[in-house]
């Protein structure tokens, strides 16, 4: 059941998750760095909602979110950046390496488009009606490897969703900078039907990304939705040289979980946020306390 | 399927091919022109887009991006093999290879495989210039979870010929990603049958995928001999020659695995001659013989007495005929080099 309260859930599930990460980044317990999807939550909610049993995800550098709205444990992927044996990948692929069920990221932009196509080459052939979503950012439209595997997604019409997760930002460098022509003809030139959205609200996320859905499962078809969103944090740490002033008006405009949180009574909400805050908090502690190598 | 031996190289690889797509459902192949009549750059896949019309994927000229895809498939259950049309060209694929492919197993912390098998002809000697006769393999050896195999133009006393046999097995039971070496002039090559080895004496290590050749009833080797495919034939006509020529006898050691490292019978050889040529057609600095004298030098120490190597020259390879052969190493050059030696 996707009820407004439902929704805001699992969007403020992935933003509670990433604000206790970087509250404690600080302390030294996690290892290297992390990509969190601050302001991009919508998406991978109002994406991966729709999948069913046996469809795969395909993420990137920046895939908490993805991973959490995914169905992923908390735990396992706070354990997972703190490098325990606990975490989901026994702390070795760390934030940016996720596997667990038929979830799947690497931190290489644009391999994993390859990766996502040959997935949905093998779900085809295996002609169990499954379905592969692919995430990647705008940024990630510079790798030559995507427009060969985007001309085989079409040439052999393989049930794959891409979402481009267009933040118009890749690390520091505006998108104005590095992308020439209109981003969705990227797509149409190969022939793949390109649905263009421009907002943060999953109200209007949630109900296109499942017409997309469906259709790569009806027609066994590829489709791409471009997402036109905004990053709210760093790229990474502590990496923004975007000026405070757009920083804030991008806060009061386009967080996802505001927009959500408006729709909702402030009791249900609060209910909500407290539930959530207790359970990644939870969360955070038993991955903390779990083992770790000695 | 022919009832017949293979005779050739080529004719072994497509039969393993061949029986591959047979007995391994998930099994199918991809690569640029694989589809007859043509069959493949090399006639590697010839008849099996007939055969088999559904497992046999013709694909753009995209080497990145159908290594990339495969690796996909394999992580979803299947095994692909991939063709790239031109040993060369693995430099385009390298990204998939080593940061996507040999990874997905150890960087998912063992919950998946990604058993793809990529074949590549290498070499030179057909005046194809620089950028179509060049031996790269040494850039993929030493890769964290890549296997990199090279055949040996054998029947064996298996079916389909020790290089079809290699493949075959590659194909249905590697867990881990695998480089298959192949050779432009070794796919000629007739298959060395008991018949051809009637002089030599046999030694096959199955479990470090080594052969081991030398004269029958000669003196004690002077000298080890350490290569792999189409230079495993030229350094046999070596050893043959310097044998006959000059009385000086010589071990052939040919391992058939180069990656993962594991060189017992290499080592085991030159614990008894001492010395050792390593002869490979790739160039020279960095290459299969550094490694492999490091790793000899450690397990024998003052048992290794004396050691070269002989590879390319580092330059292109160029076009003309004579200016090839200069750069490559020859029969000469092996018997040359071991002459210095002993
Ligand atoms: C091949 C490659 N080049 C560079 C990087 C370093 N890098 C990581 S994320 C990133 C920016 C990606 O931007 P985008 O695709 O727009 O995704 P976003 O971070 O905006 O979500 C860069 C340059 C990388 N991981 N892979
Ligand atoms: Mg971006």
């Amino acid at each position: 059941m996707h009820t407004d309260m439902e929704l805001f859930r699992r969007l403020y599930r992935i933003r509670r998750f990433e604000t206790v990460l970087l509250d404690h980044f600080k302390s030294g317990i996690f290892p290297g760095t992390t990509h969190v999807s601050l302001g991009q939550e919508a998406n991978a909610v109002g994406v991966l909602a729709h999948l069913q049993e046996g469809d795969v995800a395909v993420s990137n550098h920046r895939s908490h979110g993805h991973f959490l709205a995914y169905g992923g444990d908390p735990q396992a992927l706070f354990a997972e950046l703190m490098g325990r044996p606990s975490g989901v990948c026994g702390g070795v692929g760390g934030s940016q390496h996720l596997h667990w069920r038929n979830f799947y990221s690497s931190g290489v932009q644009g391999g994993t488009v390859a990766m996502a196509a040959g997935m949905a080459l093998a779900e085809k052939r295996a002609g169990n009606g499954a379905i592969v979503v692919d995430f990647m950012g705008d940024g990630t439209l510079g790798e030559g490897i995507v427009y060969e595997c985007l001309n085989m997604i079409s040439l052999w019409q393989l049930p794959v969703l891409i979402v481009l997760e267009h933040n118009h930002i890749a690390q520091t460098t505006p998108a104005k900078l590095t992308i020439a022509g209109r981003v969705s003809q990227r797509f149409e030139t190969f022939g793949i039907p390109t649905a263009e959205l421009d907002s943060s609200d999953i109200l209007e996320i949630f109900p296109l990304a499942g017409t997309l859905i469906s259709q790569v499962r009806v027609e066994s078809a590829p489709r791409a939705l471009i997402i036109h969103t905004e990053r709210l944090g760093a790229h990474s740490k502590g990496d923004d040289t975007r000026p405070p002033e757009e920083l804030e008006n991008l806060w009061q405009f386009r967080d996802p979980i505001a927009i959500q949180a408006a729709r909702l009574p402030e009791a249900e909400r609060a209910r909500i946020v407290d539930e959530v805050d207790a359970d990644i908090q939870r969360a955070f502690e038993a991955a903390l306390g779990a083992k770790g190598r000695s | 399927m022919s009832e017949q031996l293979p005779r050739t190289v080529l004719d072994s690889l497509n039969l393993g091919l061949h029986k591959a797509l047979v007995d391994d459902p998930l099994a199918i192949l991809l690569g640029e022109d694989l589809l007859d009549p043509y069959g493949g750059a090399f006639k590697v896949t010839r008849g099996l887009s007939s055969a088999f019309p559904d497992r046999v994927l013709t694909t753009p000229i995209s080497e990145a991006g159908i290594t990339g895809i495969a690796g996909g498939m394999a992580l979803r259950g299947l095994h692909p093999v991939v063709e790239i049309m031109f040993g060369d060209f693995v430099t385009l694929i390298s990204d998939q290879v080593i940061n996507h492919i040999a990874k997905f197993n150890n960087m998912y912390n063992g919950a998946a495989t990604a058993p793809v098998v990529i074949r590549t002809p290498m070499g030179g000697r057909r005046g194809y210039g620089p950028t179509h006769s060049q031996t790269l393999e040494k850039f993929f050896l030493g890769v964290p979870g890549l296997t990199v195999l090279a055949p040996f133009h054998l029947l064996d006393d298996d079916p389909l010929g020790a290089p079809g046999g290699l493949l075959y097995e590659a194909i249905l039971t590697s867990d881990s990603p695998v480089l298959f070496v192949e050779n432009k002039l070794q796919y000629l090559l007739k298959l060395l049958t008991p018949a051809d080895l009637v002089e030599y004496e046999l030694d096959t290590d199955r479990s470090s995928a080594f052969y081991t050749l030398r004269m029958k009833s000669a003196p004690a080797a002077m000298i080890t001999l350490a290569t792999y495919g189409y230079m495993a034939h030229l350094a046999l006509e070596a050893l043959h020659r310097l044998a006959y020529e000059y009385e000086i006898f010589c071990e052939l050691l040919v391992p058939t695995r180069l990656a993962p490292f594991e060189l017992q019978p290499l080592f085991d050889s030159v614990a008894r001659t001492g010395r050792l040529l390593t002869v490979e057609e790739g160039t020279f600095s960095l290459g299969w013989g550094a490694e492999v004298l490091a790793r000899t030098a450690e397990a024998l120490g003052a048992g290794l007495r004396q050691a070269r190597r002989l590879a390319a020259k580092e330059g292109v390879i160029p076009v003309a005929r004579e200016l090839e052969a200069a750069c490559l190493p020859g029969v000469d050059d092996i018997i040359a080099r071991v002459r210095e030696m002993v």
